[in-house]
This record gives structure tokens, sequence and C-alpha cells, in this order.
């Protein structure tokens, strides 16, 4: 099997369009809308998202057939927390005020149904390196839309992106105002609701 | 005592884990189709939260802070792992309970009760129990004894139950709605909690 067949293609891009694990599947969604109030924190939890489901996929893999079936649960969600906990200390060592930001969130990743429904429904049945894929794949999709959501709320909210003024003073003169509604979390749920039904009225389309 | 009827409180209304931190999301979309299943994954979250955030404090005060367990020993890296297999063993234990007690709850939760294990509310509650021992005891939030976390526990717990029983209902009348295709099903269940949860920010200000 070549390392990038037309299948283990599929596998990769298929959460990226049709099965995308936020829109497609629902899963994931508690921390999707926590941290998007701005784009930094966004990015760097899509990312630490993307590399412990890529790896615990992974892992979950290689010990698929030795994980005996009744405690396939537990065994699960030691690999996920010990993958988090790594990345919680690198976070803490090296981005630290992202990681104050990002507060128990990090934490809840282990919690973060992506994983364990992608290691549930895709690991579990298939070799190492699709499972990376599927969990590369998987991480980008909820990373694409926390970035989305992200910079939208803070375009709008605050009228900069990564903390950089992106909306000019002069807008402000003429009696712009930024939304404050924005940065509240009521409208994180609206604006995915409004993602979700863009993402549904494409799809349905072509169907 | 009037800290702990503060605290309970504040974990109801204004900390509200769906509302104000979106935890426990996914189950609470899933599950939130009538208001019968709703109630039941309320109660059996709000018994699981009651549990595992006392556990979890005595775990946090007794044996991971810094220099509990011996001098200069800080073993508070471990306490997701910890916290997680707390939070598993108990699941398994109301799994078995409403197995031999409720088998149509039980049928009707399906998937979802073994999945109360990775529900974000029950994880993020003994992580802000975490948090919430550091801070200074006059503030309204800072859980001080073993029942402070024993409360707030509880009231999260109802907090997340009154949630989705008013989802269940809502969504239980808005089968005779006329949505948008594509809005249909997902889409507009987002928008209504959004629209919910502004609503309930109206709590924020609140000060017990």
């Amino acid at each position: 099997m070549a390392l990038f067949s037309k299948q283990n293609k599929e596998v990769f891009t298929n959460p990226l369009n049709v099965d995308h694990p936020i829109l497609g599947q629902v899963l994931g969604i508690c921390s999707a809308l926590a941290v998007t109030s701005q784009l930094k924190p966004a990015i760097v939890m899509g990312l630490a998202v993307t590399v412990i489901t890529a790896f615990s996929n992974v892992i979950i893999s290689i010990i698929r057939n030795t994980i005996p079936n009744r405690i396939r649960i537990v065994v699960q969600l030691v690999v996920v927390a010990a993958l988090v906990t790594i990345v919680s200390q690198i976070l803490k060592a090296f981005a630290y005020d992202v990681s104050v930001q990002l507060s128990v969130y990090v934490g809840l990743i282990i919690t973060n149904c992506i994983l364990m429904g992608r290691l549930e429904a895709f690991a579990m049945q298939n070799k190492p390196w699709p499972s990376f894929l599927d969990g590369v794949g998987n991480g980008l999709g909820y990373a694409m839309i926390l970035v989305i959501v992200g910079a939208a709320r803070e375009l709008l909210g605050r009228g900069s992106l990564l903390g950089f003024q992106i909306i000019p003073d002069c807008a402000y003169d003429f009696g712009y105002m930024n939304n404050g509604m924005m940065t509240m979390p009521a409208m994180a749920l609206i604006l995915v609701g409004c993602v979700i039904w863009v993402h549904r009225a494409y799809f349905y389309k072509e169907k | 005592m009037e800290h702990a009827i503060s605290l309970l409180f504040r974990s109801i209304f204004v900390d509200n884990m769906i509302f104000a931190f979106f935890l426990g999301m996914c189950s609470y979309l899933a599950v939130s189709k009538t208001v019968k299943t709703s109630l039941g994954l309320g109660l059996a979250v709000t018994f699981v939260l009651t549990v595992t955030v006392p556990v979890n404090y005595l775990l946090q005060t007794k044996v991971l802070g810094p220099d509990c367990l011996a001098e200069g020993v800080d073993l508070s890296y471990l306490s997701f792992i910890l916290f997680i297999a707390v939070i598993a063993g108990m699941v398994q234990l109301v799994e078995m309970t409403v197995e031999k007690y409720s088998p149509s709850l039980y049928a009707a939760l399906g998937i979802f009760l073994p999945l109360i294990a990775v529900n974000c509310a029950i994880m993020g509650a003994s992580l802000f129990m975490q948090q919430r021992i550091l801070m200074e005891p006059t503030n309204s939030q800072a859980i001080t004894s073993i029942w402070d976390a024993m409360v707030y526990g509880f009231g999260s717990g109802l907090g997340w139950t009154l949630a989705i029983v008013a989802l269940g209902a809502i969504r239980e009348k808005m089968q005779y709605s006329d949505v948008p295709k594509p809005l249909q099903g997902l889409g507009i269940v987002f928008i209504t909690v959004g629209l919910m949860a502004m609503a309930m920010m109206c709590f924020s200000g609140l000060n017990i």
C-alpha cells in the first residue's frame, strides 16, 4: 500500500469537507466555543488538538490488538491524558501567557469528544499510518473552525487580529464601533450555528 | 453557611456550565431531543458531579498539592490522569446502577451514559475546583472545604440539568416550526442555545 494511496488521501481530506468533525459529526464543540474570543489562543488550541489527536490515534492503533475490549475506554483515556499532560507542560514552559489564557481548556482536551470519537471509530480498526492521517485531518478540520470563529470574533469584537489593530483609526472617527457582543460567549454559539448553516447549504446542494 | 449558599446560586445561574463555559456541549446537543431523556441525563450528570468534585478535592489537597505527600514534592502535574480515573470509575458505578433500576432510561440514554466520563462538564468542574482552591477565602467563588466542593459540584450539575431540560422543551416545540432546510437540526439548535445564553447573561451582574 502506497504511502499516499487514493484511499489514504480520502481518509485525510474527508474530515475537511463532508465528514467535518464539528460541522458534520458534532464532536468537540465545548472547547471550540470557549477559546475563540481571540485568534491567538484559537490557533494554539487548534494545533494542540491536532498533535494530540494524531499521536493518540497512532498509539491506540499500534496497541489496538492487545487492548481487552471491556476496558478499552479506560486505556484510551489514559493514553490521551498522558499526551495532554505533556502538551500542557510544554505550553506552560514555552508559551505561558497563552496557557494562562486557555486555563482549564487545555486539560479539557482530554474530554474532547473528537479524540474519543476518532479513537473508537477509526484507530481501533485501522493501521497506524491511516490512523495518523485521520487524526491530522480531523485535528485540522477542528482548527479550521476555531480559526474562522476566532478571527471573526476578534475582528468584529476588538477590531484587531492576533493583537494587531486592523480597523484603522479613521474608521472609528467616522463613528464605527466595535461590537462588544462578539466577545461574549453567546455570540460564539450563534457564529458556529451560521457556519453550520453555510456548510450544510453547500453540501446539501451537492447531494 | 452564607458562603455555601452564595456558591450554590452562583454555580447554577452565573457560572452556568453550559451558558458561561460551554462545557458538556456534545451530549447537551445530542440528548436534548425530548424533556424525558434530558432530565435523566441531567440527573446522572448532577450525581456524578456531586461525588467526583469532593473526591477530587481530597485528592488535590491531600495528595497532589505542593508539600502534601512529603516535603518538597509537588505532584500537581499528575492531576489530569488521576481526575479522569476517578471520573471514569464513578461513571461505571452510575451506569451499573441505572442499568439495574431503570432499564428504560438506560436504553434511552444509550451511548451517552458511558460518555458522561468524557463529558467536559464533569472534568471541567474538577479543574475549576482546582483553580478555586487557590483563591482568597473571602472571594465568593473560593472553595475552602470539602463541603464547598460538594456544593459547587451539586450546583454545577443542577445548572447543567436546568439548561438541558429547557433546551429539550424548546426542541419539542420546535418540531412544529418551519425552519429553512439547511438550518434544520443542528444549526437552529446552536442559534437557540446562543439566544438562551444571551438571556442567561442577565444573571452575570448578580451579586450574591
